[in-house]
């Protein structure tokens, strides 16, 4: 709608015009992502390890397993609540695969073979759940893989043989090679960076190609789509093995930076709280997720010390996120990204105002 | 209207029994099946368990036990799930706060009962206190979103993050439990043999008195809420509602006070059940979200909007989990979500649920 609005004088304007303007228009629509990339690759010269490793290269993590979430939520009308439970399958995976501190569970199965392996597993594990949530929808997809992931959780906490109970992993180092170790915040950073990246761009160019096209016609209308011959669920349990394969990254990154996986990576909470970064950053275009999560991440760290300086009590952070979460969904359906199109249309409308 | 209505009933009542001896006719196997099942099921609760029989599946008195508390669990479940239930199958609202309203509720009705030491006062309470939350989000949230289905669940998702939150801060982490009342105290004998000693002396069972009470409680409130579904006047518009909720505004009919009604009984039910809980086992931080789980899943066993599949999905869960417990003490709670998961593969609607 609003693209038909903006370009709906454009056959008044003389075609040289109309050119230039689509080439700024272009430029203005994509230089925040340009100049943002630009500010990520230099990060690494002015900032500590602990903003890069703690703050953004988290941020990052979390912002790919919200993207798969944004994913499947934006362009597939399908909430699924399962995708930190597959990052966390790709984890626990490439605990019991590869190394940890546990010779009796872990296999010390070289990197090479662990890591593909463990995001094999995880996307399996993915497409299982789309396959399930598939046939059902909207609200129902919520309720389904909140019980899957809440399933996965109390596996993980009661079973021991495999997944070490309520201890989980510890110990599961990022792998060398390529003569770099990829362990030190700046290596590390950069690995992240490259994935969050990519998963950024491959959404970016889903969304355009004509898969992603007729995913956005499953969301808006499953019958028609039916009718004109798409295999409907078929187009969704496909988006759930994409989603899955960028969580399933996001999830062997997360354990590698952290250093350990346990139930409490993959608790209700933890799944409920990536939704939050979807719905809080927009889930209308795959910057959202990103938004979301660094917004996430610096309140997570810094607000029980905000909460205090203000004369609050520190503990009610859970509150402050709750009602965050409530505020944008009540007043900014769209998320921040919402909020900063409301705000540049606006600044839109003032300047041609003034030009005329 | 109201004549040729009352006729159908009658008519379907006195098939009812023919309609039995024709499933039977039409499904030999499986009525075959179901028969040597209930036969095997009775002579496993009822019959001293053979010695050879013991040597594997273990005493007879864990099973019964088991038994009893999947039974008794499966209650509680129902009272916890049959107000989502009503509220999702009529007003198609996922109330993801239900959870909340049902640890608020096992709060105030401790509280009741530390002021009045009533333990029967302490429900109305709760009752109530959850009504009156259940009335405020269904006036200022939901009708104000009306239609649209992800926000009403979103909201619903940041409510019972703030409620998980605050409860914290008022009652703080630690676990609390309600006292059973007096004359509900201590075990009672059933008619049930688990054991047969050397000297020819049979054991029966013992079980406490408040799980049966509360059993009892929750099959009349389940008949109950049947009879009120289906011989009143305002079980007819909530039956209509569901059917089709635009059919039944055109018709004159004040559908959004019947929503207040029935999202204030949904809620005062959870709160009810919130002191059940609190006296089968305790009420504490994370209560919530475990009871929000177990009600997703008996109703996703069940159907989505069905009373009776509450029920059915209630026992299913709450046995397979105390069974569960007993047998396969690794898997014991992932039985619960692998039943769910075969129930959605073979009928996505639920075992009683309408497409």
């Amino acid at each position: 709608m609003a693209l038909a609005q903006t370009t709906g004088p454009a056959p008044l304007a003389v075609p040289g015009e109309e050119r230039s303007g689509a080439l700024s228009r272009w430029v203005s629509r994509h230089a925040p992502i340009l100049i943002l990339g630009v500010l990520l690759i230099i990060l690494p010269a002015v900032a500590n390890s602990f903003i890069l490793d703690q703050i953004v290269g988290w941020a990052m993590i979390l912002g790919m397993i919200a993207l798969s979430l944004m994913f499947l939520a934006g362009y597939g009308g399908m909430v699924s609540l399962a995708q930190m439970t597959v990052a966390g399958v790709a984890g626990y995976m490439i605990a019991v695969l590869g190394t940890s501190s546990l010779p009796a569970i872990s296999l010390f199965w070289p990197w090479w073979v662990a890591a593909p392996l463990a995001i094999a597993i995880a996307v399996a594990f993915g497409t299982f759940a789309g396959a399930l949530s598939a046939r059902t929808e909207g609200i129902y997809t919520i309720m389904i893989t909140l019980a899957l992931a809440a399933a996965f959780f109390y596996l993980t906490l009661q079973n021991w043989p495999i997944f070490n109970g309520f201890n989980g992993f510890t110990t599961i180092p990022p792998p060398q090679f390529l003569g770099i170790n990829w362990k030190d915040p700046i290596p590390l950073y950069y690995m992240i960076l490259f994935f969050a990246a990519l998963s950024y761009v491959a959404v970016l160019y889903v969304s355009r190609a004509p898969f992603g096209l007729a995913l956005q016609g499953v969301r808006d209308n499953p019958r028609r789509m039916e009718a004109i011959g798409y295999n409907v669920t078929a187009h969704r349990i496909a988006a759930y093995a994409f989603a899955a394969l960028i969580a399933a990254i996001g999830g062997v990154l997360l354990v590698w930076q952290n250093n350990q996986i346990s139930p409490f990576s993959v608790g209700i909470d933890v799944v409920i709280n990536i939704l939050i970064i979807a719905i809080v950053g927009g889930i209308s275009h795959p910057i959202g997720p990103f938004i979301g999560a660094i917004i996430y991440v610096i309140l997570r760290t810094f607000a029980l010390d905000g909460l205090v300086a203000v004369g609050l009590d520190g503990r009610r952070f859970q509150t402050i996120i709750g009602l965050g979460f409530l505020i944008i969904v009540l007043f900014s359906p769209d998320g921040v990204i919402g909020l900063w199109r409301r705000w540049t249309a606006h600044l839109r409308e003032a300047g041609g105002g003034n030009a005329r | 209207m109201t004549t040729a209505f009352g006729d159908d009933g009658r008519i379907d009542g006195a098939r009812r029994g023919d309609a039995l001896a024709r499933w039977i006719g039409h499904h030999p196997v499986a009525a075959l099946v179901i028969a040597v099942i209930v036969i095997l099921a009775l002579w496993l609760i009822l019959a001293p368990w053979p010695a050879g029989f013991e040597n594997v599946f273990g005493k007879k008195r864990l099973f019964v036990n088991a038994l009893f508390n999947g039974i008794t669990l499966g209650g509680l479940y129902f009272l916890v799930a049959s107000g989502f239930t009503l509220i999702f199958g009529l007003m198609r609202y996922v109330n993801l706060a239900h959870g909340s309203l049902y640890l608020f509720g096992g709060y105030m009705g401790y509280e009741a009962g530390q002021w009045t030491g009533s333990w029967l006062f302490s429900y109305v309470v709760a009752f109530i206190c959850c009504a009156i939350v259940g009335v405020a989000m269904q006036v200022l949230i939901f009708r104000r979103m009306e239609g649209e289905d992800l926000r009403q669940t979103l909201v619903t998702l940041g409510l019972s993050i703030v409620f998980s939150d605050l409860m914290v801060w008022v009652w703080g982490g630690n676990a609390i439990q309600i006292d059973t009342p007096d004359y509900l105290a201590g075990p009672v004998p059933t008619p049930i043999v688990v054991a047969v000693r050397s000297s020819g002396e049979t054991v029966f069972l013992q079980y406490p008195l408040v799980r049966l009470a509360i059993l009892a409680a929750a099959i009349v409130i389940g008949v109950g809420m049947w009879l009120a579904f289906n011989r009143t006047r305002i079980g007819m518009m909530i039956r209509a509602g569901v059917d089709d909720r635009d059919m039944l505004s055109v018709l004159g009919y004040r559908v959004q006070l019947l929503f207040v009604i029935v999202f204030a009984f949904g809620a005062g039910l959870a709160g009810m059940a919130g002191i059940v809980g609190g006296t089968f086992q305790s009420i504490s931080l994370g209560e919530d979200s475990n009871f929000l789980l177990a009600s997703l899943v008996v109703v996703i066993v069940g159907g989505m909007g069905s009373i009776p599949g509450a029920a059915l999905g209630a026992l299913i869960i709450g046995l397979s989990e105390q069974i569960g417990a007993v047998y396969f003490q690794n898997y014991a709670t992932v039985l619960a979500f692998l039943i769910m998961v075969i129930v959605l593969a073979i009928r996505p609607q639920g075992l009683l649920g309408k497409r």
